[in-house]
């Protein structure tokens, strides 16, 4: 399979990242050719194969389900490029 | 006097412990080695002295009471990636510019309990995505290593390459790094040093930037098997704070330095032999195999015939993990913002901006993988295949086998700027074609120094092991090490 300058920018809307018509004509080659590498798979006899999901058996460890931390909003809003009374600032939302 | 950046981590325990020198002295000889060497080599992105000197004060009022831990007034180098506290952690992006975490990683908090001194943040491939240290938004890393007679730069590999290259160039005694595909083993390799992944679960992830987090391991890079094992006891626990940490006691790796490999079965993978592949990695490979023999090791073939998928299922699995993490990358909690007018504009602008190229082709990839009608044409299967790459090593190991040895590379470290590896992204991720089945199975790996090739470069085995059979990787890499000898670049810059 591969993909076209338009696949290329529907993908890079869908991971929100702007590109220009000339990144993106650039990113069409490159990213087909990541695209033929891994095409090899195909040889693969996958009948009956059950996916990797973990690669250590072990149940999954869960926690106890109470409070671990907690009035940390000034930790937590620290390093964000716009905040107010601990809130994060966005460009408006709702018009 | 004696120069007390040459000294192993094992040789200053001691050093320290019986007085001949203090921490601080220790400390102040790292951090000139890095005032002098770090323009030009560029392995640290921030160095933090004043911390490095308070710690180094505080561990030798330890030592002065004959109290201390096991890493107690030891300088060490931090991987950018990794969460320190008040101290710049940005993965070397530019699109955490200024983040500064209020909290510390597991590994880090593990190194400071046992006396560790933080130097300062090592340079790496941004977010952890290169081979050779050039997608970094601080710039290249050099090599300290160069070809006989030549002044050209050579890359140190990646992505852990501030953490190689401050290893090899003396500006710390140990460094933490991290591995998804290669990033501990390879840079390792291309600067004569050791590195070690071991088993996925073993080292926290907690406080680790997320790239892929099924593949994601930390792991030292130090100067020998020994100082290798010292950094792992220290960096690996077990940790409620990351679920996939294993409930495994970590055990005392250095008892298993110094012991026999005699009856050990060393598996040699046939498919390890690439087309293409130069003659001395071959002539290495061979070299090892005879002085594990000689130091009374089996030696068995043995076939590994998933080998070859690996490197294609890596570059499915780990871009869609990677798009999922790097989702959190939006302009509103932390790092950069680039303004738009409205939010989506916002953020793509932002995400424009702060992710450099390598990243967002692997974002892509990664997005265009997982969207909707894709998935099990390239996810699902990549996924299947990982199952049956981990089976051709579980084989092994039900054949009896203690271990497998493997080139760590298909070549030595290549120049900066390398016209054909720029030109097409999949050559570049060639490099890993040796050490990216191991973060796919999960397993433990290092790599041991084992060589100069013909232009006087550093060449390095690996040696990948059973999981949580780290100990077997360091007994094995001992005797790699005691056969091949010590490499050290020969010093031109500073």
């Amino acid at each position: 399979m591969s993909v076209d300058t338009d696949t290329v920018k529907r993908v890079a809307h869908l991971a929100r990242i702007k590109v220009s018509d000339e990144d993106a004509t650039r990113m069409t080659g490159e990213l087909n050719a990541i695209l033929g590498f891994v095409e090899q798979l195909d040889e693969v006899n996958i009948d009956g194969v059950e996916p990797l999901t973990s690669v250590v058996e072990q149940t999954m460890k869960k926690r106890a389900d109470g409070i671990t931390d907690g009035n940390k909003a000034n930790d937590v809003t620290l390093n964000a490029p716009a905040s107010e009374d601990n809130f994060f600032m966005v460009p408006k939302v709702v018009e | 006097m004696t120069d007390l950046t040459k000294l192993t981590i094992a040789d200053a325990r001691e050093g320290l412990k019986n007085k001949d020198y203090t921490s601080l002295e220790l400390t102040e000889a790292f951090l000139s080695n890095i005032e002098a060497a770090n323009n030009q080599l560029n392995a640290y992105v921030a160095v933090t002295a004043d911390q490095a000197r308070t710690m180094a004060k505080a561990s030798d009022e330890k030592l002065a009471k004959g109290d201390g831990g096991a890493l107690e007034g030891i300088p060490l180098g931090i991987k950018d990636l990794f969460a320190t506290k008040g101290v710049h952690t940005q993965a070397c992006s530019h699109i955490l510019d200024g983040f500064k975490p209020a909290y510390e990683s597991t590994v880090t908090s593990n190194l400071w309990d046992d006396g560790a001194v933080m130097l300062g943040k090592l340079n790496m491939d941004e977010f952890a995505m290169g081979s050779s240290n050039e997608t970094s938004y601080y710039g290249d890393v050099i090599n300290p290593w160069r070809k006989n007679g030549s002044n050209q730069d050579l890359v140190p590999g990646g992505s852990s390459g501030g953490s190689a290259t401050a290893v090899a160039a003396r500006m710390c005694m140990g460094a933490t790094a991290t591995d998804t595909g290669g990033s501990i083993r390879q840079p390792a390799a291309f600067t004569g040093t050791v590195g070690i992944k071991p088993t996925y679960g073993r080292c926290s992830r907690w406080g680790v930037v997320a790239f892929a987090s099924s593949l994601d391991q930390a792991g030292p890079i130090a100067h020998t098997v020994r100082d290798s094992a010292i950094l792992l006891k220290s960096m690996a626990s077990v940790d409620p704070k990351d679920t996939t940490s294993v409930d495994i006691e970590v055990p005392d790796y250095e008892a298993a330095i110094g012991k026999s490999v005699k009856g050990l079965k060393i598996g040699i993978p046939a498919e390890y032999r690439m087309d293409g592949m130069p003659g001395e990695i071959e002539e290495l490979w061979q070299k090892g195999i005879e002085w594990l023999k000689d130091a009374g090791a089996e030696i068995v073939d043995i076939s590994m015939p998933h080998t070859k998928y690996a490197l294609p299922a890596y570059y499915i699995v780990a871009p869609a993990e990677a798009s999922s993490n790097l989702a959190r990358y939006d302009g509103v909690r932390y790092g950069l913002r680039v303004p738009g007018n409205d939010i989506v504009e916002m953020y793509e602008n932002t995400r424009a901006a702060g992710f450099g190229e390598e990243v967002k082709r692997r974002v892509l990839i990664g997005t265009y993988v997982l969207s909707a009608g894709y998935y099990d044409a390239y996810y699902l299967k990549a996924q299947k295949v990982r199952t049956l790459i981990k089976r051709d090593f579980d084989l092994a190991w039900q054949n009896g086998v203690d271990a497998i040895l493997t080139p760590a590379t298909p070549s030595a470290a290549f120049g900066v700027a390398d016209q054909d590896l720029h030109a097409d992204p999949v050559k570049m991720y060639l490099n890993d074609i040796f050490t990216v089945t191991v973060n796919m199975a999960g397993l433990p790996g290092i790599s041991v120094p084992a060589g100069l090739d013909k232009d006087g470069l550093p060449l390095g085995l690996q040696l990948i092991g059973k999981p949580f059979d780290e100990s077997t990787l360091f007994q094995v890499g001992q005797v790699i090490e005691d056969a091949a000898g010590h490499f050290d670049p020969e010093k031109w810059w500073g």
